[in-house]
């Protein structure tokens, strides 16, 4: 297999980091006082700049380093943070990911208005740096480290003898050094003068600190800040790897390298000669030995940690692996049906063994592809901003349940229709900032999104507190466009239902965000091919509320195993009730009249051979399986009820795309091919039938 | 439609009702015993049911239905020819069933000729050419055109037990 293009891996990783960056600049908005958030901003532009040059995307590096001159400002508190800021800042991440994924469509003089627009933001401060040319490959390199974790420095620090004069105890700042990651500290003691000599109140000592740690090197000068200007301070980074005690002291200068080389051509212990020979001192050796130990450890902590890290691995190879997955469950239902007819036991054994690690194994893997949905949302807060300016609302965007995990191709496929129900939310469902005071509300209106997990499906909604859906508008239109007979009554879902009819609209006014009566046949159609279900409540006045109901994955769904004449069905658990006999009393009446009582509720119920067409020997004991569809109870007749089932669902060619009754198709454990049940349109495919049935 | 590029087509031949068919031989994956079969309800007879091969869901499909001949009968030289076609531009692994299979074989381009448009029962359009192999005639079929016409019933024998199908016309 060949390795990948390291131009992709840097814009997957880049895409990422503009994801970040957007989120860091768009929390901002409310918190612009967050010292973590700009420094979220500030390393997110670093890596770009860093890894932008390095991997040859020299335009996307030096605007993104135009950026991160800006931050840095900002960072350092030299600049406020202003909406005019975090508009510009926007405007310029997205420049910057053209930037990376179309250099070739990127204008420069595109890039020169940005940063002029941010210097102006940020004041006259802003860009004195910014015509600095970009960097080479190898100090980006170097720079991307420092914003990676774990980088170590070496710190040389010499105070006055006077320092503690003025209340500063030097203890006090190695401690707190300290905090900032793991540190070696090695006292230097030649200064020390005979004890006659010393002045208790007076600091001797010089230390040599090795650090290694996630933060910047201006945490590390932050530490020495009321001292800096008396002391002597030298911070470096240092390259974590094996290196010689001779070669650590002559990197930091504390021995001549000719000496070390003298030294090392007579094979004795090198620090023993050097201090033998007057070259260095005792303590300086140790403070090296002591920096060699530290740099071995980091690196085997760093080579520890390595395992537990994440891996990146392309979508498409979990795809493969939920694809050999779903062949193994099959090839296991297999074997259990082999084994429960044999006698041999040990068979019996290995084939339990077998379908409890293939349970596991599906398990483990669809927690693999399970991602929370907060990725999703958090996309939607861009979306929403740009909206309220457009439009001229003041809207803010509530979030909750964003751990609720979903398959992560549910995931890419809801981005689509969410945008669509959260544009059409903001655009027609909320009112101007007037009309909302006069109408007793806040004048910012509220879109809340929501998901929540319910047995076997995710839950989610996007409710707004704008006008409501106004019922007599959509009858009228709906009776004008000839969806709904006039007289007719409807539940309100079905009224609502009609607005996902391709074409339907009440809006005169066509803007550019909505109102073309294009897009919600298309949110529910992209709904619908994830098994999912849209519904709508709304109060007029009080907003509306739309519900999405989708499964938790598209790849193997629990089920319940039916049959009917000689096929069998598969029907999907989550929407099975209970199921219940079909007495011969009710069989009989039935031809009149097909509904149940159960417990005082009437349950219309429809038959499955005569929708089926199925022709042999009815079966004596049919049975009746109720579901739930749409807010009603639907009651499905059955020959036989087989039992639950895991099913791995395979979808049907372009052959039988046009028979909706089906959803997809499954192998059983005898190895023949069950269908599932779509209940949704079956019940609507019943309608009809039953409706042709009394017309003719 | 004939082969003009002048080398030999490498078929499989297989009969049905007495006639003998061919389909491209590069486009056949396998040739399998017909095992268990699922109908699937209200469906097009042509494209009725399902089978499952080596774990993937395939249509199965009725070339006698297509062709007008006397309803399917399985016997023990019943075969399922498991081919790839593409259906709307995109590779379709299909079924279709065989009451025999003979060989593969090479048709010389040279006997390869057209259809005729009199003398032959079903749709020309469904038959690439017509290629001799010893006495008999080969009929070389059209696949992708097969799967691809919408009709759900042959053109000889209007009526269809059991097809509620009808509206497709």
């Amino acid at each position: 297999m060949s390795s990948p293009d390291p131009r992709d891996v840097f814009r997957n990783e880049a895409q990422e980091l503009l994801e970040q960056l957007e989120q860091a600049l768009l929390d901002l908005e409310n918190a612009p006082d967050d010292g973590e958030l700009i420094s979220s901003a500030f390393r997110a532009l670093h890596t770009l700049k860093g890894s932008g040059a390095m991997f040859g995307f020299e335009a996307a590096a030096h605007f993104a380093h135009g950026l991160e001159n800006a931050f840095d400002l900002v960072r350092k508190g030299k600049a406020p943070i202003s909406g005019a800021l975090i508009g510009v800042t926007l405007a310029a991440k997205d420049h910057l990911r053209i930037l990376i994924e179309r250099p070739d469509e990127a204008l420069q003089e595109e890039s020169d208005r940005i940063l002029a627009d941010l210097s102006k933001a940020i004041g006259s401060t802003g860009s004195q740096k910014g015509g600095r040319a970009t960097e080479t490959a190898g100090t980006a390199e170097s720079e991307t480290a420092e914003a990676n974790p774990a980088t170590t420095y070496r710190i040389q620090i010499r105070f006055p003898a006077n320092i503690m004069d003025n209340g500063t105890n030097p203890l006090l700042l190695l401690d707190e050094l300290k905090g900032l990651g793991s540190c070696t500290v090695s006292p230097l003691t030649t200064r020390i003068p005979p004890i006659d000599a010393i002045d208790p109140n007076s600091c001797y000592v010089d230390w040599d600190v090795l650090l290694t740690t996630d933060k910047p090197r201006s945490a590390i000068e932050d530490v020495f800040i009321f001292v800096l200007d008396e002391m002597e301070l030298h911070i470096e980074e240092v390259a974590i790897e094996n290196k010689r005690l001779g070669e650590i002291l002559v990197e930091r200068g504390d021995a001549p390298a000719a000496a070390v080389l003298t030294a090392l051509s007579r094979q004795e212990r090198l620090g023993e000669i050097l201090v033998k020979e007057g070259a260095t001192s005792e303590d300086r050796v140790a403070s090296a030995l002591a920096e060699q130990r530290h740099i071995q450890t980091s690196a085997a902590k760093a080579q520890q940690k390595a395992p537990q890290a994440s891996i990146r691995v392309p979508a498409e190879r979990l795809d493969n692996l939920m694809d050999r997955v779903g062949e193994l469950v099959i090839a296991q239902a297999r074997l259990r049906e082999i084994a429960t007819t044999s006698q041999d036991v040990a068979l019996r054994v290995v084939a339990e063994e077998i379908e409890r690690l293939a349970a596991e194994l599906r398990e483990n893997t669809m927690s693999i592809r399970m991602l929370p949905i907060g990725s999703l949302f958090g996309r939607f807060r861009r979306l929403v901003r740009d909206l309220s300016q457009e439009l001229g609302k003041d809207v803010q965007l509530l979030t909750s349940g964003e751990e609720t995990e979903l398959d992560k191709t549910m995931i890419e496929r809801l981005n689509d229709p969410m945008v669509h129900l959260i544009r059409n939310s903001i655009d027609h469902g909320l009112e101007r900032p007037e009309g909302r005071a006069q109408a007793g509300k806040p004048r910012e209106g509220r879109v809340e999104l929501s998901a929540d997990h319910s047995g076997a499906q995710v839950i989610i909604r996007i409710r707004d507190d704008g006008r409501g859906l106004n019922r007599e508008k959509i009858r009228a239109r709906a009776e004008e466009m000839g969806f709904l007979t006039p007289g007719v009554a409807v539940s309100d879902n079905e009224l609502y239902q009609v607005i996902f009819q391709p074409g339907f609209s009440t809006s005169r006014e066509v803007t550019s965000v909505s109102g073309r009566g294009v897009g919600m046949d298309v949110v529910k159609r992209t709904i619908e091919a994830l098994r999912g279900s849209i519904e709508i409540a709304s109060t007029e006045g009080a907003g509306t509320d739309i519900t999405l109901k989708l499964p938790l994955t598209l790849a193997i769904i629990d089920g319940l195993l039916v049959r009917v004449g000689q096929n069998r069905y598969v029907i999907p658990l989550s929407m099975v009730e209970e199921c219940v006999e079909l007495s011969t009393e009710q069989d009989l009446r039935s031809k009149s009249r097909s509904f149940l009582n159960i417990r005082g509720e009437l349950v219309p119920f429809l038959r499955l051979r005569e929708m089926f067409k199925v022709t042999d020997e009815i079966s004596p004991y049919p049975k009746v399986v109720i579901v739930s569809a749409d807010d009603r109870r639907i009651g499905l007749v059955v020959d036989q009820i087989i039992g639950d089932h895991q099913t791995v669902i395979k979808s049907l060619t372009k052959l039988h795309s046009g028979i909706e009754t089906f959803s997809g198709a499954t192998i059983l454990g005898d190895g023949s091919v069950a269908l599932i049940l779509d209940i949704d349109h079956l019940i609507e495919f019943g309608r009809v039938q039953e409706e042709r049935l009394k017309a003719s | 439609m004939s082969h003009e590029d002048g080398k030999d087509l490498e078929v499989l031949t297989f009969g049905l009702q007495g006639e003998i068919f061919a389909v491209e031989a590069l486009s056949v994956r396998e040739i399998l015993d017909l095992a268990a079969v699922t109908a699937v309800p209200n469906s097009n007879p042509f494209v009725g049911s399902l089978v499952n091969v080596r774990g993937k869901v395939v249509p199965l499909a009725d070339l006698h239905i297509r062709f007008g001949m006397e309803p399917f009968e399985q016997t023990v030289d019943t075969r399922v020819i498991v081919l790839e076609v593409p259906l709307e531009g995109e590779a379709t692994i299909v079924g279709i069933l065989a009451d025999k299979v003979f060989e593969v074989t090479g048709l010389a381009a040279t006997t390869m000729e057209a259809a005729p448009d009199i003398g032959i029962k079903w749709r020309r359009e469904f038959v690439s050419g017509i290629g001799k192999r010893g006495e008999d005639f080969v009929i070389v079929l059209n696949m992708e055109r097969i799967f691809a016409s919408r009709d759900s019933e042959p053109a000889g024998k209007p009526e269809d037990a059991g097809s509620e199908t009808v509206t497709a016309f």
